[in-house]
């Protein structure tokens, strides 16, 4: 086994039991704080992909802003250990339904796009050879050859912003 | 067996090398933090008219090393109802990214002269072709706040929470004006690489120090300090522990050496805080005269070489029979050390990048200090204000007219 292989099963690893106990943790801040091992270890795969700049807005957006904003909602309000109440029997076999629907959802897609992951691995490398830079790649994508459904997405979460802002004011008034 | 060794050297040398680097650097960051303490102290002191620290050691050097002792043999109670797994995980992660910080820092140009098994040693543990080098440190950055806030939390105490609440509320606040006011100086170096930043601004040897950022980028490097000292809990904004008003704010419940890994934490990002500064606005390792002005650089020696005398001269009038051992040993030292960088050429060229690093390092460090001796805190309506209401539009304008600046250049600027 190569290095680069046992980091991937590390952090995979690293990936699957945070989200698991995520789910199982009973107090949300112990959620939380999963959910941040979740995020890192995928930064820690998108770095083992060559993706850096992607693992670092992976982790200052993610990572950082966000989950801050989570653990301090959850520390104003000083939610305490959540309570279980009877769930519902009917959701457990439609619930096992969809997980194997997804599942194997992704599974067929992964197996389908083998061929153009690694031609796109190869682009990546000629790109690589051509002395262009993989962050000055991802900003050539945003801002020249999509710059339009680009601009429209900030201006959706710009109109989101301004929602949360309205409806915010109208509940004090 | 030594042959074993040797070929289990070569072959890791890269991995050896490091490790002992890590260890290095660890050594000196925690030995500069101790000493940190007795200089914040010292100089608070004389701006107050006091003393400070005098009793242990001649001139009180010896009290970093007292208080190391004192936390480490200090009871640690652990309070009642606190959640043990985070109560404990919030100093570790406190220190570990804040020396994580650290490590992304390249301290100097070139290699050591000599290398290491066919391995260039380069100053500084990250490889100097980190591309992502800037953004690297702003996550970091970014989850450094979890230390602070889970400690306020896992406390179960009301002015930690408190604590932890303000710390977190001052990071979300701050953090985008931080991120905000660099960029300025992103758009000039064209990459996130700290090692091309600084190359960046020596495109123009002869200008020396009027072809550094801090001129071009005054506003990007008041928003971005103002912001880094917000973000490192420093006066005047170290709402989270305010003591007038929280005890110890978010360390209130935690004793002995998990304290002190709060305490290391702080300082640790002061100095990277102050890395940045100078690295990305100041010119990190380059000499603030012209490249021709070669006799500058018998700088380093003309600093040592008095000062270790002055030290010699006030080590044998010393009060303490200890002191008048210990200070002209160590100006002999210092003496020594400047005498050697005049006789040795080649060292001193070696020397003067790191050099100017760390004493731009230090200029920063002493502003610190300087402003915990003579500003008083904010209140927290007018911190949230200044963040969001002055900083954050501030680096954004920024940042527009950065950009506006270069597109003109691009565009008619001299070809």
């Amino acid at each position: 086994m190569t290095a680069p292989l046992i980091v991937f099963f590390v952090l995979a690893a690293l990936a699957v039991i945070g989200a698991v106990s995520l789910i199982l943790q009973k107090h949300p801040i112990h959620s939380a704080l999963s959910l941040i091992v979740v995020m890192i270890a995928l930064a820690g795969l998108y770095l083992l992909l060559g993706a850096e700049f992607v693992a670092a807005v992976q982790i200052i957006v993610y990572g950082g802003a966000i989950m801050v904003l989570f653990v301090f909602v959850i520390m104003l309000l000083n939610a305490g250990v959540e309570e279980h109440t009877s769930v519902s029997k009917m959701a457990g076999p439609p619930g096992l339904l969809l997980v194997v629907a997804l599942a194997g959802l992704i599974a067929a897609t992964i197996v389908r796009s083998t061929d153009s992951i690694q031609s796109t691995m190869q682009t990546g490398e000629m790109s690589s050879s051509l002395g262009v830079s993989k962050t000055l790649g991802i900003s050539n994508m945003i801002f020249k050859d999509f710059v339009y459904p680009f601009e429209l997405t900030s201006f959706l979460i710009l109109i989101a912003v301004l929602g949360a802002t309205v409806l915010a004011q109208r509940e004090k008034s | 067996m030594i042959s074993f060794f040797t070929n289990l050297l070569s072959a890791n040398a890269e991995l050896a090398i490091t490790l002992v680097k890590i260890g290095l650097l660890l050594f000196i960051v925690l030995t500069v933090n101790a000493y940190l303490t007795w200089f914040e102290r010292k100089v608070v002191a004389h701006m107050q008219s006091r003393w400070g620290p005098h009793r242990t050691g001649p001139h009180g050097l010896l009290q970093p090393l007292a208080d190391g002792v004192k936390f480490l043999f200090k009871e640690d109670p652990t309070p009642a109802g606190v959640d043990k797994f985070v109560y404990y995980l919030a100093p570790l992660l406190a220190l570990a990214l804040a020396l994580t910080g650290i490590a992304l820092i390249p301290f100097g140009p070139d290699p050591l002269p000599w290398k290491f098994f066919g391995v260039p040693v380069y100053l500084g543990i990250a490889p100097p072709d980190v591309n992502i080098g800037i953004l690297a440190l702003f996550a970091i950055t970014a989850m450094g706040v979890y230390g602070v806030a889970l400690a306020g939390w896992s406390s179960n105490s009301k002015y930690p929470l408190l604590g932890g609440l303000r710390s977190s509320a001052q990071m979300i606040s701050y953090e985008l004006a931080l991120t905000m006011s660099v960029v300025g100086v992103l758009l000039m170096a064209g990459s996130f690489n700290l090692k091309k930043i600084i190359e960046a601004q020596a495109t123009h040897p002869e200008w020396g120090i009027l072809g550094w950022n801090i001129w071009p980028q005054l506003l990007g490097f008041f928003c971005f300090f103002v912001a880094a000292i917000a973000e490192t809990n420093r006066v005047p904004f170290d709402l989270p522990e305010a003591e007038s008003e929280l005890v110890a704010g978010f360390h209130t419940e935690y004793a002995s050496f998990k304290f002190a890994m709060f305490f290391i934490a702080e300082y640790t990002s002061m100095i990277t805080v102050s890395c940045l500064c100078s690295i990305m606005f100041f010119g990190g390792w380059l000499s603030p005269f012209p490249a021709s002005w070669t006799f500058t650089h018998y700088l380093p020696s003309a600093i040592l070489l008095p000062f270790g005398l002055w030290v010699i001269w006030d080590g044998i009038r010393y009060e303490t029979i200890f002191g008048r051992i210990i200070l002209p040993g160590i100006g002999t030292a210092m003496a020594g050390a400047g005498l050697a960088l005049i006789l040795l050429p080649g060292v001193n060229l070696f020397i003067q990048g790191p050099f100017w690093l760390l004493s731009k390092i230090l200029v920063f460090l002493f502003v610190y200090v300087w402003m915990r001796g003579t500003l008083p805190r904010f209140r927290y309506d007018q911190l949230m204000a200044f963040g969001w209401k002055l900083l954050l539009p501030l680096s954004i304008v920024n940042v527009i007219a950065t950009s506006f600046i270069i597109l003109a250049k691009m565009t008619w600027g001299a070809k």
